[in-house]
């Protein structure tokens, strides 16, 4: 830090970061932190590493296993909560298709069953809070959401009565039944969080790097192949040099064409695009202008 | 990391789409290359799609169904972009007085904020408000952007004109640094450099002087405010005796050594240590975010306060405040309400609504006994348990509060502690 007592912009956005994880533990009695393996999330855990340092985190991660996954997150996944020493609790969306709790739609895209899958983790889990770690940059219905986004016994949002909230005086007053979602990232941007990964250091999924893949194109997006995606008759198989900006259920989340085979490579990558890592990567958020805040009313993340 | 490094500016934007805020914010973002190619072409498609002249940038920044179906913005959203200089972060409040909630809402962690007027029109009731919430809120510097000077031929009587009418407006109002740029955010003029069409204004364009104004100065460095938000006791193997307050440093600077007093208590001692999970550090100062260190053994727990022996805020249960009413449900005398005040929540009665202020006028309604929604309004609290406060002009997180309704539990209004 400077002189003249000054932050610079990531040190203040990790200072207003922690103050919100200390502020939910304070008040409300069981949260829990929706942990991916992604780089979000991996920002989300050092932050609550650092907030109750030198006590271990006081709540345990949860997955929202699509089944649909990229082995190599997966096994960051598995790796890191064991290094931390926090509890992971997996809520899985294929034992949930097995019980009949939720129905695979025909087009085998698991983004929207998530939702209820969630729901029902964090009800047995009587979970009060969510830390999750979505940013207001990623999409417009975020754009407007709260840093404590208060959710009903169903787990909905309503966007237009959201509570005010003023200077950095949260409010997780909740009802039995009631939860808050909580983004301790809500200011942040992409390059933020990548500025960030570099600064700690942070390991990630070598997936968010640059590597040779065997992919084909599909709606103008590169999917790579694997065992939950396969091209269709006239899409062609090639061999490419890509890199994932967002990491998602494996089935949705496309890749980039990309040399940044580094973190440096990727901050100037990220400096420089012109495209938002959800339009450039999410097939789910492509099914309408108003995608995201529908799923989001529903529950989701 | 060179970015890494940047510093962070909050601003606030008051004015309606007629204002064309919507296009300065569009202006600012396009042309520090924050829009994305993807978000541009949404709002293309959806513009020719609607019939469109021109490609509504507004589309941008009105995120939610209601807004696109009606038009209008409804809440306040936040908006990012950086320079090579700064990282900003905007609050893009809605402009009509039935959402004076959501401007003070956006106002309430800014550090400056930019009125918007039309130079057709100059000065109207709106920017009056705007400009009082803005003093109201403390926010330490005032930008009045003289929008569309294109459309008065880029004369400089009228943008004198109304610069002259503001200033004098602004003599009643308590506000420490007022900028007026003459700008045109549909061509881009005075937005990101100087424009050629007003040789005659010498002052900065919009974004030099969001990049340079100073900001730092503004926080409270004098007086020690540190409210304990949690108690940290690992209680391992490791770390059997640790004692640690956690928080953010609300104002003043900490070092270890520093003599304290702990409020409630009143009980004196002096830091042990400042620690961060990177390290000790020599000194805290807003807005850090530490865990403090005292000598000797004290019970402290979540609200109490620490402060310095001979600089403390006086606890009290009698306050005097401006509050915005947030809520359909009017604010009669006799409510009780929760009060969330730093890290403290206590509950509060409403003894008395002393009045209520026309925010377009700066009249007082000393008649009125309710305060409904938007109102701003004086009124008196008394709180079951004491609050460690400051005024909230010379401290804006020690001298801010909420009040939260006990049978929903929403936020039902924002206070501002006024000096005795």
């Amino acid at each position: 830090m400077a002189g003249e007592y000054r932050l610079t912009q990531l040190e203040v956005l990790e200072a207003e970061a922690i103050h919100v994880f200390r502020e939910v533990v304070a008040e409300l009695e069981r949260p829990v932190l929706l942990f991916s393996g992604g780089k979000d999330s991996i920002v989300m855990l050092r932050l609550a590493q650092k907030a109750f340092w030198p006590a271990r985190i006081p709540f345990p991660v949860l997955h929202v296993d699509t089944g649909h996954n990229f082995p190599e997150v997966l096994a960051f996944r598995d790796r890191r909560v064991a290094e931390i020493g926090v509890t992971l609790v997996v809520a899985s969306v294929p034992d949930a298709i097995r019980s009949g709790a939720v129905v695979e739609p025909p087009d085998g895209t698991r983004n929207r069953i998530q939702t209820p899958v969630l729901l029902e983790a964090l009800e047995a889990g009587r979970f009060t809070a969510a830390f999750g770690g979505a940013r207001r940059d990623e999409d417009k219905a975020r754009a407007k959401e709260r840093v404590f986004s208060f959710r009903d016994d169903f787990g909905q949002w309503d966007p237009k009565n959201q509570r005010p909230e003023l200077w950095s005086v949260y409010n997780g007053r909740i009802h039995a039944g009631e939860s808050i979602r909580v983004f301790p990232l809500s200011n942040w941007t992409e390059l933020d969080v990548w500025q960030y990964v570099a600064a700690e250091g942070l390991d990630l999924p070598e997936i968010y790097y640059a590597h040779e893949r065997e992919v084909f194109e599909r709606d103008e997006m590169i999917y790579a192949v694997n065992g939950f995606c396969r091209p269709r008759s006239g899409e062609e198989v090639f061999t490419a040099r890509v890199r994932y900006r967002t990491v998602g259920d494996a089935t949705l989340t496309a890749a980039v064409l990309s040399d940044a085979d580094t973190i440096e490579k990727v901050i100037d990558e990220v400096a420089a695009t012109r495209v938002t890592e959800r339009g450039a990567t999410r097939g789910d958020d492509r099914f309408s202008e108003a995608a995201m805040e529908d799923r989001k009313r529903e529950g989701y993340f | 990391m060179g970015t890494g490094s940047m510093d962070l500016l909050r601003f606030a934007t008051a004015g309606s789409v007629d204002d064309g805020k919507s296009t300065l914010i569009g202006r600012l973002l396009y042309d520090s290359k924050a829009i994305f190619s993807d978000q541009l072409a949404a709002v293309e498609a959806v513009s020719a799609a609607h019939g469109d002249d021109y490609v509504n940038l507004a589309l941008l920044t009105d995120g939610l169904r209601a807004e696109r179906e009606q038009g209008i913005t409804i809440d306040v959203a936040y908006r990012y972009f950086a320079t090579p200089r700064r990282k900003f972060v905007i609050a893009d409040t809605p402009g009509h007085l039935q959402y004076t909630r959501n401007m003070v809402t956006g106002a309430s962690t800014a550090d400056l904020a930019v009125v918007l007027v039309d130079a057709r029109k100059g000065l109207v009731e709106q920017s009056r408000r705007h400009a009082f919430i803005t003093t109201l809120l403390r926010v330490p510097h005032l930008v009045l952007a003289v929008n569309k000077m294109d459309l008065v031929g880029y004369s400089p009587e009228v943008f004198e004109r109304i610069a002259g009418d503001f200033t004098r407006f602004a003599d009643k109002l308590d506000i420490a640094d007022l900028v007026v740029v003459p700008i045109s955010a549909l061509h881009g003029d005075n937005i990101v450099s100087r424009s050629p069409n007003m040789p005659w204004y010498e002052g900065p364009s919009l974004l030099h002087h969001l990049e340079h104004v100073h900001v730092s100065s503004d926080r409270n460095l004098i007086d020690v405010r540190f409210p304990v938000q949690y108690v940290i006791r690992p209680q391992s193997v490791d770390h059997p005796d640790y004692r640690g307050y956690a928080g953010t440093v609300a104002s003043g600077v900490l070092k270890p050594g520093d003599e304290v007093m702990v409020l409630p208590s009143g009980f004196t001692t002096t830091i042990a240590g400042i620690e961060t999970a990177d390290g000790p550090v020599d000194e805290a100062f807003p807005p850090m975010a530490v865990t403090v260190r005292l000598a000797g053994d004290l019970d402290v727990s979540r609200g109490d306060m620490i402060a310095r022996p001979r600089n403390a805020p006086e606890p009290r249960q009698d306050l005097d405040a401006m509050v915005c009413w947030m809520t359909d449900t009017p604010l009669t005398t006799g409510r009780k309400l929760v009060i969330k005040h730093t890290t403290r929540t206590a509950r509060a009665l409403v003894k008395d609504i002393q009045y209520r202020l026309d925010v377009n006028t700066l009249h007082r309604d000393l008649a009125t006994s309710v305060l409904g929604l938007n109102d701003i309004g004086r009124v008196r609290l008394r709180t079951t348990a004491p609050v460690f406060a400051d005024p909230y002009r010379r401290n804006r997180a020690t001298g801010g509060f909420v009040l939260i309704d006990e049978a929903t539990n929403g936020t039902v209004a924002a206070g501002m502690i006024i000096d005795d």
